[in-house]
């Protein structure tokens, strides 16, 4: 079954993105990273005491805070 | 002809830039190394043509200051051709700013540069594809060994009017590029090689942080053991050969008086004299430079394998206590070797706010190589203890004075967004290349400036107004610093040049914990000229007046407070 969480609630492995909250800028910035809707988002590494987050997009690392993250929806397999 | 050089961060531009034009211009591997622009020329097809390095940018709608110089760029220059250089590992994602640029009717050639890192990655792009549903020439070039780059001046010199295109929106770009890629590349899946996995143990907490803290110190002991080489050589040259000869030749032609005093001093020590030909270029040769050399040649190895981005994640937590996010560790460190290009890269800070913090920090707790082989030269022979303190005691100033800021500042700091570049293998020549700039920028800066503050320090006392000086701030700094008169006075003269004080503030023979004082003080109290300058330029004239205010506050209740602690505990 398929389940939509937030990016910051990913704590293994990969989802796919299902929907960005946020301004036009925001999810513009996002999208020339890479981070849109439908691509495969992988965890790479979170800091403690809400740190930023790793993430991986084809390939490419992306830092970002937890703020940003909880924006972010995904679909994982559960 | 212009030809604009756009793209993405960290795609090579500045690499690409130096190839073409022979100018060089410092590149590393973390994007937002380019904050200015720079211009150069290039001979294309018989043809002189100036070229223009831009910051890189994801799209034209900027998001920080450098972002908004390459718009501008776009803009204002009316360029005859952009050379729009993209990653070919991240084709994608960089496509989205080139269909941005080709919307503004600008002839376009289109360079895929990393292409050696796209190969071993297993990525493979059909160029003439690419280039045929693009419309654009596309070269494949690898910059930092040169490859591909004639290819691109060849076709730069045949460039046609670009076809007319209806501008699409952001989703109707993103659908088009996926169509594009889809045909264009294909992705052969590879094993993670031994940096991939050591990228990924470097911003995971548990290993990220020894790893740091290993990274830091070795930095620190070969940045100190190598200076410290090199000044074993360069000071006995100085003493033997150099000393005896130049005091010969200005004895036999001017024996006394005040040219020869000028010019050699009184004493034959080389820190001492204060003449212009002694002191005056034993400091920045002997003294600054070999430190200058081995900070920049570490730095740059960790600038191009691409660490410091992992950094900036490793201590993001820390430095939003402090009102900043974790990119703002990159011009700090910079900092640490000239504070001028620290604060210009503080331009890749999103808002103003941050940027007054992080320029302000700077300008008050980080203490540029200058000042730094003051402090290791003066206090360093009295023990690891008292640089210690020194260096301890900046620590918790840059925390404490960055905790206030954010607290009295009004707004937030923006979250850490960043994206964190492959680790590669430093190309040797290029490295070498990037730190003889660096050494060169020095030795044009400070050896004009130690001149100058030399003969005026010298001019200065014949006329009287060191005394003057002297005499108006001392009873407050003495009382309150524990300092001599005259080490008032080698404060007053570091705001030209800091490492000029250690001139002044050698012959007086100071107690370790009196040097102490002097050489925290000496950091804190006031940017050098040249970045007051800058920080003008950078803040304008009424934050810059808050961030001296800042300073002058801070040197002298810290000085104060460490004097009577010193006191307390010796």
């Amino acid at each position: 079954m398929n389940v939509e969480i937030s990016l910051a609630d990913l704590h293994t492995s990969c989802g796919r993105v299902t929907r960005i909250e946020g301004g036009h800028g925001f999810k513009r910035h996002l999208a020339c990273l890479g981070i849109r809707v439908n691509k495969k988002v992988c965890r790479v590494t979170a800091q403690p005491f809400r740190g930023p987050m790793v993430v991986e997009v084809d390939g490419t690392q992306i830092a970002m805070g937890r703020g940003m993250c909880r924006k972010i929806f995904v679909e994982v397999e559960r | 002809m212009k030809i604009l050089l756009m793209g993405n961060p960290n795609v090579g531009k500045s690499v690409v830039f130096s190839r073409l034009t022979g100018v060089n211009v410092v590149a590393s591997n973390y994007p937002g190394t380019t904050v200015e622009f720079t211009r150069g020329t290039a001979r294309i097809g018989g043809e002189k043509a100036e070229i223009i390095d831009v910051p890189g940018t994801y799209s034209l709608e900027p998001t920080s200051k450098a972002e908004e110089v390459a718009k501008d760029m776009l803009e204002q220059e009316s360029p005859d051709v952009v050379i729009d250089v993209i990653d070919a590992t991240a084709l994608e994602r960089n496509l989205f700013l080139t269909l941005h640029i080709l919307e503004r009717g600008v002839p376009v050639v289109a360079v895929l540069n990393m292409w050696d890192v796209a190969h071993r990655k297993g990525i493979t792009i059909d160029i003439k594809k690419l280039s045929e549903m693009l419309q654009v020439p596309v070269v494949s070039t690898v910059a930092v060994t040169g490859e591909g780059i004639k290819g691109v001046v060849d076709t730069l010199s045949e460039v046609e009017d670009p076809v007319v295109r209806a501008p699409l929106s952001d989703d109707e770009k993103w659908k088009f590029i996926g169509e594009v890629t889809q045909i264009v590349q294909t992705i052969e899946h590879r094993h993670p090689s031994f940096l991939e996995k050591l990228e990924d143990a470097s911003v995971k907490p548990l290993t990220g942080i020894p790893i740091a803290l290993l990274i830091v110190s070795i930095s620190f002991l070969i940045i100190r053991m190598l200076g410290e080489g090199l000044i074993s050589v360069i000071g006995p040259f100085f003493e033997l050969y150099y000393g005896p000869f130049i005091t010969q030749i200005v004895e036999s032609v001017i024996p006394s008086g005040l040219i020869h005093d000028l010019l050699i001093g009184t004493t034959s020590d080389f820190v001492e004299s204060f003449g212009l030909l002694t002191t005056g270029l034993f400091v920045p040769f002997a003294m600054v430079l070999p430190y200058v050399f081995s900070f920049y040649l570490v730095l740059g190895v960790l600038e191009d394998v691409g660490y410091l981005p992992r950094l900036a994640v490793l201590v993001d937590n820390v430095m939003h206590r402090l009102g900043l996010h974790g990119s703002s560790i990159i011009p700090m460190v910079l900092g640490l070797g000239c504070n001028v290009p620290g604060i210009l890269a503080t331009r890749i800070l999103e808002t103003k706010r941050e940027r007054f913090i992080a320029v302000t920090l700077m300008a008050v707790a980080v203490p540029c190589m200058a000042q730094n082989a003051v402090i290791i030269g003066l206090v360093g022979r009295y023990g690891l203890v008292y640089l210690g303190i020194v260096y301890g005691t900046l620590f918790i100033v840059y925390l404490g004075v960055g905790h206030f800021l954010n607290k009295i500042l009004k707004g937030e700091s923006p979250e850490l967004f960043l994206e964190i570049p492959d680790y590669h293998i430093p190309n040797v020549y290029v490295l070498l290349k990037k730190t003889w700039m660096r050494m060169r920028g020095f030795l044009m800066e400070a050896v004009p400036f130690v001149l100058v503050g030399v003969f005026m320090v010298n001019i200065l006392y014949i006329i009287g107004v060191i005394d003057f000086l002297a005499a108006a701030f001392a009873p407050l700094l003495e009382r309150l610093l524990g300092l001599p008169q005259d080490a008032i006075v080698a404060l007053l003269i570091g705001f030209l040049r800091k490492d000029m004080a250690v001139g002044m503030l050698e012959p007086l023979h100071l107690l370790p914990q009196q040097l102490v004082v002097a050489c925290t003080v000496l950091t804190l109290y006031f940017p050098c000229i040249a970045t007051f300058a800058v920080l003008l330029r950078e803040l304008g004239v009424k934050d810059t007046a808050r961030a001296v205010g800042i300073m002058m506050v801070t040197s002298l209740a810290v000085g104060g407070v460490l004097r009577i602690l010193l006191e307390w505990v010796i």
